[in-house]
């Protein structure tokens, strides 16, 4: 007979962890499974842990003492928009975009800050007979029937559950076994590249000019990206920087580009170089998948007793250059929590699903998420966009007084950003318009930094390897299937030989020659960028295996 | 719901390890230049009396013989797992052999009580005789299994079962309890239940702040304690005569190598033909 848990909890990020305390806090024994060796070891992020002050149901809601007992980086009080047009750079404050509804915007690294996270969930749960097992790969629900009753895992017996919460992330393994989604078109995601890098903290606090808890975030928009639908980001750490470019993925696979040359690009720019004071000391290099909310974000998150959460339910918003991820994660693992503690009280659990449902569309959550349809169906038409390029992107217009004046409210109006259409004029157009008409020319006597390239950044990693086992199959290795994974997975490279993939010339029994693509899943860092670029059988390496970052 | 009751055996062995060891000129060990740590192999008897811990509640006992300083190795032990320390210790236990320390231990593990089972791990890094593990189960005529690579328990039935490797087999074996068990370099210990990893977790935590605080379960018993025929323990009850100790032979400094051309199968052949001469002898 399995074994049988009130509440069992797959993925042991910010998501997962606020459901799993709220269950154990009110007196659920709960279970929490991460297939990595600690909560962290998996995670990267982007930055910013905001706060809402338009959701009670923050990381404070949990620990009213958060700001004085978790590994927080700084809080980013400033934020800056520089668009770049070759050398020229004009900078933009977009500090009261950043401000909309934010009570916190706490730069993480997630290593630390979800082992803090997880060690306190811990603690809780174990109160009630549960807690966290590290090194556990659940790697579908348990049906009975049609119905979903727990959880099968990689190294245990199948567990029984009255609600199982899905927090496994963007490649959640637990959201495509249940049918609530699959990998679905490049267009429904982001892919993320990041490095953090160390400066010392006094010449970190003296260039961005930041003190004390404080400091301040920095984005970059324009041409430098090939016109890639995306840009760069900077975040103050208390001692490193986070550093990073986002781009739409069909983005960067339309452009057959490498998204860690992009973020090359932007390290050595020499605006860049002037900000960090010529210092640069690379210490990790990560990737993620980011769900586009918009696209990919479920309407209905839950099936039978399994509600996903975060990631896994694609729970992610940009509102222009502002990126929320993990305050809505943690917002819907309370609100899944609840559903289940208030379908418990009144015994009617096969409510839960529903009542989750209702508790997010009626939270920040919802709106954000599913809100202003109609107006940004009509903001995404092609049309208005090009008059209004037309005219927005005029030199004279942006020189003018008047239409700085107009280009600062657009870009500071959280209204204008949250349905602003996907489009090169909003990523690419206007930045490369402004920077270009009202920018300073930028020179840097300092030499530019040294990146690492990407062997190096791979052989900095810290792996558990799984010989024999590859979590990825090339389904199809023909290039037009593919080959696109060569340039678009962060951790290979067309220069590399010790990437994931590659490419390698075969020859038939004939003496034809052709080329196909290979994969080495060693250097793999779990983003899943190669599950939909790429005709892959994709699956998340079994528990304790893989990559484990030490940053994140 | 009867618990079982184990007792782990260990020892101190001089730390092996690139960095630590340290040598006199005559190649002996410099015993006084090295530190000496938990056995490595008593690891996995402490990992297969934790793995029963888990499974069946009960008490883990830790039994040593060695100097009083070995209270570190015991502490060392009890990081992995263990509930009480006992250190055989007196002057008159010097110098024992295989079979008079395995008489100490056994009068040590009576006087604590006999347990269900006693585990031993595979050899000791130093003498490695493999001899004290068997002899103790002889001493108290309890049924032996040895090169265990994982076990369970039947507690209604007073059993254990155990899989042990036999050269390239694995064999089930049998036995009633109480029993002694010799793990295997490779035994494995077994969780295929959340419940069982979680109360591992909360165990392992335990026994480290236990360890960490040795001194209200430790005990030192010396030959009086024990009641043990002073014959029969110590130089007086060791029948083993060492005759002679030969160091390992050095290899030669410099060596000659003849290059050969993988691809030419010819060569390859000759390689082969050399070897199988050497062989041979």
């Amino acid at each position: 007979m399995a074994e049988k848990f009130e509440a069992v909890v797959v993925g042991a990020g910010p998501a997962g962890l606020a459901a799993a305390y709220e269950l154990a806090r009110n007196g659920t024994q709960v279970l929490v499974l991460e297939r990595g060796k600690f909560p962290g070891a998996k995670n990267v992020t982007g930055g910013i842990l905001y706060g809402q002050s338009n959701s009670p149901f923050n990381l404070d809601y949990l620990f009213p003492d958060f700001e004085k007992k978790a590994p927080l980086e700084r809080d980013i009080k400033s934020y800056v928009m520089h668009n770049i047009a070759g050398d020229k750079v004009k900078s933009m404050d977009i500090t009261r975009l950043h401000d909309h509804k934010t009570s916190y915007a706490w730069s993480v690294l997630r290593v630390p800050f979800d082992k803090w996270f997880g060690e306190r969930v811990h603690r809780e749960a174990e109160k009630h007979g549960g807690g966290i097992l590290t090194n556990v790969r659940a790697k579908a629900p348990l049906e009975d029937g049609n119905r979903i009753v727990g959880v099968v895992t990689d190294e245990l017996d199948p567990i029984k559950a009255d609600v199982v919460i899905a927090a496994d992330g963007a490649t959640s393994d637990l959201v495509r076994t249940a049918g609530l989604r699959g990998w679905g078109p490049e267009e429904h995601w982001f892919q993320g590249v990041k490095v953090v890098a160390r400066m010392p903290r006094t010449l970190l606090e003296q260039r961005f000019n930041v003190s004390g808890r404080e400091g301040s975030g920095h984005l970059f928009a324009g041409d430098l990206f090939g016109g890639c639908r995306g840009g760069g980001f900077l975040y103050t750490n208390k001692d490193t920087l986070s550093v990073g470019t986002v781009f739409h993925l069909d983005s960067i696979t339309a452009k057959k580009t490498e998204p860690h040359k992009y973020l090359d690009r932007l390290i050595k720019h020499p605006f860049f170089t002037n900000l960090t004071g010529g210092h640069y000391d690379e210490a990790e290099y990560s990737a993620k998948l980011i769900p586009d909310g918009k696209k990919n974000a479920l309407r209905f998150p839950y099936r039978d007793n399994l509600l996903a959460v975060g990631d896994a339910a694609g729970q992610m918003k940009a509102a222009g250059p502002i990126i929320k991820g993990m305050n809505l994660g943690i917002t819907a693992g309370i609100l899944a929590a609840q559903a289940f503690l208030t379908a418990k009280r009144q015994r009617r659990l096969h409510h839960m699903g529903p009542l989750y449902g209702s508790y997010l569309a009626n939270s920040y959550v919802g709106s954000e998420l599913f809100g202003k349809r109609l107006l940004r169906w009509l903001a995404g038409w092609r049309l208005p966009n090009k008059m209004l390029e037309g005219f927005v992107t005029r030199p004279r217009f942006i020189r003018s007084k008047f239409g700085q004046k107009r280009i600062q409210r657009m870009v500071s109006s959280y209204r204008l950003a949250s349905i602003a259409p996907d489009n090169d004029f909003v990523y690419v157009g206007l930045p490369t318009a402004v920077g270009r008409a009202i920018g300073d020319r930028v020179e840097s006597e300092l030499p530019a930094a040294k990146t690492r390239p990407i062997d190096d950044r791979i052989a900095a990693l810290t792996y558990d390897t799984d010989i024999g086992r590859e979590h990825i199959v090339v389904r199809d290795a023909s290039v037009a299937a593919s080959g696109l994974a060569v340039m678009t997975c962060p951790v290979s490279s067309p220069d590399s030989s010790r990437g994931c993939y590659r490419l390698e010339k075969a020859r038939d029994a004939s003496g034809r020659e052709s080329r196909r693509v290979v994969l080495d899943t060693q250097p793999c860092v779990e983003c899943g960028t190669c599950a939909i670029v790429a005709a892959t059988d994709w699956n998340t390496p079994r528990g304790g295996k893989g990559v484990q970052y030490q940053l994140g | 719901m009867h618990s079982m009751n184990t007792v782990v055996l260990v020892k101190g062995v001089p730390d092996f390890r690139e960095g630590k060891v340290s040598f006199k000129e005559d190649n002996t060990l410099n015993r006084g230049a090295t530190p000496t740590v938990l056995n490595p192999n008593d690891r996995l008897a402490l990992a297969a009396a934790l793995e029963l811990k888990v499974k069946h509640g009960g008490s883990v006992r830790l039994v040593s013989m060695g100097p009083p300083n070995y209270k570190t190795i015991l502490r060392e032990a009890m990081e992995v797992c263990g509930d009480e320390a006992y250190l055989l210790s007196d002057r008159m236990m010097g110098g024992a052999d295989t079979l008079a320390t395995a008489e100490t231990i056994a009068a040590g593990i009576r006087k604590i009580g006999l347990p269900d089972l006693v585990i031993a791990g595979f050899k000791s890094a130093d003498g490695e005789t493999g001899q004290t593990g068997p002899q103790t189960a002889w001493v108290l005529d309890f049924p032996i299994i040895t090169h265990v690579v994982s076990l369970e328990v039947d507690e209604k039935a007073r059993l254990v079962r155990a899989r042990r490797t036999a050269g390239d087999d694995i064999e089930e074996i049998e036995a009633p309890l109480p029993c002694f068990i010799v793990t295997d370099p490779g035994f494995t210990a077994v969780f295929r239940s959340a419940t069982n990893r979680l109360r591992l977790l909360r165990l392992g935590e335990e026994t480290v702040a236990r360890a960490s605080k040795i001194d209200s379960v430790f005990k030192m018993w010396g030959v009086a304690d024990l009641g043990v025929d002073p014959k029969k323990i110590g130089l007086k009850g060791s029948p083993t005569i060492v005759n002679k100790v030969e160091p390992i032979p050095v290899a030669a400094k410099e060596r000659t190598a003849q290059v050969v051309d993988a691809k030419d199968a010819g060569q390859l052949d000759e390689v082969a033909r050399r070897i199988v001469q050497l062989v041979r002898g």
